[in-house]
């Protein structure tokens, strides 16, 4: 029944929701961040009474409020979006995210949106300690929010803690724990919270610095960059640390990506991690035997290492995963897509059985999908079932994309180390205003971790093509069936109302800044 | 404990929280309904600064139960959200955009370099509560009147109109629930005005207008009242599964459901008696009435739609198709341990209430106003 889907519906639903969330995504780790920074300000102006520090909370208060409310309208959207455009993947994962989704709706988004608005009306109206515990309540629920899409996401990139249910032809949840806590959730959490962090420290760092140049707001600008700076190089550390545990989860459970994302073409015993390369114009994803790269710098051994602990670990390269490789106990795709189509199979017959009435093959077949030996044989390739042999190439991820996005991502990690470690150093001796060209520096990396935030959700998305669940749905399968016209309009509609909230939010933002915290 | 429950107790219990936040829902919608009276009862910039702020301190609370209602759907029914919004797709998303401009406009409208002029977002308010509230109502309305899809043997829905959903506003009863909640939200919104605006100016016009509202409201509740009382209904065969029309099915319902039609009625005389009062009387706690009785009849009303072996997402296309609480839901672990989940409710409403008090202790006048508006 795939067969009549138009691939041009599925490239405008996959565009409007990636237009969506890529949108989202500019707001919401500001907002993750900053809640928290603007929390810790509170409570210094809740200790020492001092005005300088209501000033700033309030000023930093007022960016996230702006922040916030944007990022809240285009939330929406997305869980709009599920249903609208992507109703079988709705279906097919609903049973898993619905405790997430619960757990989500009753903790999070009422603490968020119940204690926001004490934060922003409270000044005069409530005690100064609710008023306190209402910016740290809004600031936890802000990231708890964030959790459970984070599990449910990992939920797609690495399918845990559930069964196929052949009567529903749906995935259903078997153990809620293995879902939220599985590895991949738990590292892709910290590493999202972490880095959010760290652009929002990033953030406050630059326009401090901004002010330092006007020779504006001296004290204020100073302190900032301290909190901040504090934050930042915290922030910076862990999202490394996860960054490389990730790199290894991602080994285990999605090969391809990792592949893809360091575009190792053959695999290799002491692999190495590529620290920057350029790949040619002509280079195919498919592993043809041709030279894919102009040049690559590596450091030998580091992959291996990274992924096995071991310098001397065998990292797969796409073409073992293509093709297989015995040695390695990988099986090719060929052999996967004929698995797979097996498990389809199985499964329509099933329905036929069911629907002419014949007990006996119903009973049989139902049988198969609860033995684990078969499960591991066929169903296991389930989603192999929708590909053609011919088409082999439909199942690497885009490898250019995917390798520069996490190139790019790496390298401004590491210069946000650098940059909040020598902010919070020389602000701490009082000399962070003495170099212009530091300042500078700063204020010029406000939109770096943007960058690196959009290319880490470009890997983490895009590296997991064509599956929308890792290797049992592929994204073709998920789409609703609508005229390619209708998501095209749509598709439209929210370019053009983001494109005018964007720059409503960037005028407004950027005319409360200049005002300065002593403004109104 | 959830764990010992049979899958139907579980589908009933989550039919019920889905019910009670829609239900919700529909009284926060005051927000809404207050919205499309900035420009009617805020005849002066001070006059639309009171009423945009004394809306904006809620206007989380609707947002959010909205998404939550959304969610809680989506994860209790997944079906029901996967054949509604997918195959619905028209009305789903011009009632998403209703709500994008909703969520940044009380933010963006005072600020400056707003970029599209304070006009801009109030009439995004307006247009929010307009069709937010108008083309809820009709597609709730579907519940009763059925649709036009067929599922596949993978569950997916095909939908047979190209409307997607847009053909709904083409059916008499599907438009009286419109314009019903559109009303209903109205009065709300004043009877909330009432409740919490000091100012002479505003509290006239608002009464005025409460009672230019309050009579569409009684004739479209009527009318939506009696058309749904007369109709054939999706009914279920319990042993079968099987969806057949009933004649009078949802009347057979409410009389059959005793305990819904109390509430029901009760639900009903709440809101008349909030009205009512404000109208007549020098009163100002009518919302406090109308808001837990509009809460009433439409949790009844979810009931009615799917309780008693009902199909609460017929189609009217394809019989066998209709969703009922029973083929739509989640698996039994799942629900079991969302329920656990739910046992907390009663804490959040416990904060909430403890929040919306400590903010409208007083009620709001221009003096404070030029001192302390936040939009």
């Amino acid at each position: 029944m795939f067969e009549s889907i138009d691939m041009s519906l599925v490239d405008w639903s996959r565009g409007q929701f990636a237009l969506t969330a890529m949108f989202h995504w500019v707001f919401v780790p500001l907002t993750l961040g900053l809640s928290f920074i603007v929390a810790f300000m509170h409570t210094i102006y809740f200790r020492t009474g001092q005005e300088e520090w209501k000033k700033m909370t309030k000023f930093w208060m007022k960016l996230f409020g702006i922040n916030f409310a944007i990022g809240v309208a285009t939330g929406i959207i997305l869980e709009f979006e599920f249903g609208t455009n992507w109703s079988n993947y709705s279906w097919f994962v609903g049973d898993i995210f619905g405790t997430p989704l619960a757990v989500e709706g009753i903790f999070a988004f009422f603490l968020e949106s119940t204690f926001i608005a004490i934060m922003f009306f409270g000044w005069n109206k409530v005690s100064k300690r609710f008023h306190l515990a209402a910016s740290w309540l809004t600031a936890f629920g802000a990231n708890l929010s964030a959790v459970w899409i984070l599990v449910a996401n990992s939920w797609m990139q690495n399918p845990v803690g559930t069964v196929f249910n052949p009567l529903t032809a749906r995935n259903e949840m078997t153990s809620f724990w293995d879902v939220a806590l599985s590895e991949t959730a738990v590292i892709k959490f910290l590493h999202t919270i972490t880095s959010s962090f760290l652009l929002a420290s990033i953030f406050v760092i630059g326009v401090s610095a901004w002010f330092l140049l006007k020779n504006r707001e001296v004290l204020f600008a100073r302190r900032s960059t301290i909190i901040a700076g504090v934050f930042g190089v915290l922030a910076a550390l862990v999202t490394i640390l996860t960054g490389d545990s990730s790199a290894r989860d991602i080994a285990r459970t999605q090969p391809m990506k990792l592949a893809a994302i360091e575009g190792l073409f053959d695999g290799q015993t002491r692999a190495p991690l590529l620290a920057i390369g350029a790949l040619r114009r002509d280079a195919t994803k498919m592993p043809d035997g041709n030279e894919k790269f102009i040049f690559k710098i590596g450091f030998p051994g580091v992959l291996s290492y990274m992924v096995h602990l071991d310098t001397d670990g065998f990292v797969p390269g796409i073409s073992d995963l293509v093709y297989g490789n015995e040695e390695q106990g990988i099986l090719s795709y060929e052999e996967r897509i004929e698995r797979g189509s097996v498990a389809i199979q199985t499964l329509k017959e099933m329905k036929r059985a069911k629907d002419r009435g014949d007990e006996v093959t119903y009973a049989a077949m139902a049988e198969k999908f609860s033995d684990p030996k078969w499960v591991e044989d066929y169903f296991q390739h389930f989603g192999f079932g929708y590909f053609k042999k011919a088409d082999l190439d439909d199942l690497i991820p885009n490898v250019k994309l995917n390798f520069y996005s996490f190139h790019i991502m790496v390298i401004l990690g590491v210069h946000f180390l650098i940059l909040s470690a020598i902010a919070l150093w020389l602000a701490m001796r009082n000399r962070w205003g003495n170099h212009k060209w530091l300042l500078w520096i700063a204020l010029l990396s406000i939109p770096l971790p943007w960058i690196a935030s959009q290319a880490g959700w470009v890997v983490a998305e895009l590296g997991r093509q064509p599956w929308v669940v890792y290797e049992l749905m592929p994204t073709i399968a998920a789409v609703t069936r609508l005229d390619a016209g209708a998501v095209q309009l749509t598709f439209w509609i929210f370019t053009l109302t983001f494109s005018a909230l964007f720059i409503a939010e960037i005028k407004i933002m950027l005319s409360q800044i200049k005002k300065g915290p002593g403004g109104h | 404990m959830f764990g010992n429950l049979s899958h139907l107790a579980l589908q009933q219990y989550w039919y019920v929280i889905v019910a009670l936040l829609g239900s919700l829902l529909v009284f926060l919608f005051f927000v809404q309904g207050g919205q499309t009276f900035l420009f009617s009862i805020g005849k002066s910039e001070n006059e639309r600064t009171i009423l945009v702020n004394v809306l904006g301190r809620k206007w989380e609370f609707t947002f959010t139960t909205l998404v939550t209602f959304g969610g809680a759907f989506f994860a209790s029914f997944p079906l029901f959200y996967a054949t509604s919004f997918g195959g619905a797709y028209w009305v789903w998303i011009i009632i998403l955009f209703a709500f994008v401009i909703q969520a940044v406009s009380y933010e963006f409208r005072t600020k400056a370099s707003n970029f599209l002029g304070k006009k801009t977002y109030e009439t995004f308010l307006f247009v929010n509560g307009m069709a937010g509230t108008f083309l809820i109502g009709v597609a709730v309305a579907t519940f009763f009147s059925g649709s036009q899809f067929a599922l596949d043997e993978m569950n997916s829905v095909t939908w047979q109109t190209r409307a997607r959903g847009l053909e709904a506003v083409f059916s008499v009863f599907n438009l009286s629930l419109g314009f019903t909640v559109f009303f209903l939200a109205r009065v709300l919104g004043l009877l909330y005005f009432l409740n919490n605006i000091d100012n002479n100016n505003i509290i006239q016009r608002t009464k005025k207008q409460l009672l230019y509202n309050v009579i569409p409201f009684v004739l479209f509740f009527l009318l939506f009242t009696v058309l749904l009382m007369l109709r054939d209904g999706y009914a279920v065969n319990p042993d079968t599964g099987e969806v057949f029309m009933e004649p009078y099915k949802y009347f057979n319902n409410l009389v059959q459901m005793p305990l819904v039609l109390v509430i029901f009625l009760g639900g009903v005389m709440m809101v008349l008696g909030g009205i009512l009062t404000s109208l007549l009387r020098d009163y100002s706690n009518g919302i406090w009435f109308a808001g837990p009785g509009t809460v009433l009849v439409v949790f009844s009303l979810f009931m009615l739609a799917g309780f008693n072996n009902t199909a609460f997402y017929p189609s009217a296309y394809d019989l066998q198709s209709s969703l009922t609480i029973q083929n739509a839901s989640s698996s039994h672990y799942t629900l079991v341990s969302m329920s656990y989940v739910s046992m907390f409710v009663p804490f959040i409403f416990a904060y909430i209430w403890f929040a919306w008090r400590s903010l409208n202790r007083k009620k709001v006048t221009e003096e404070e106003m030029k001192e302390d508006a936040h939009y």
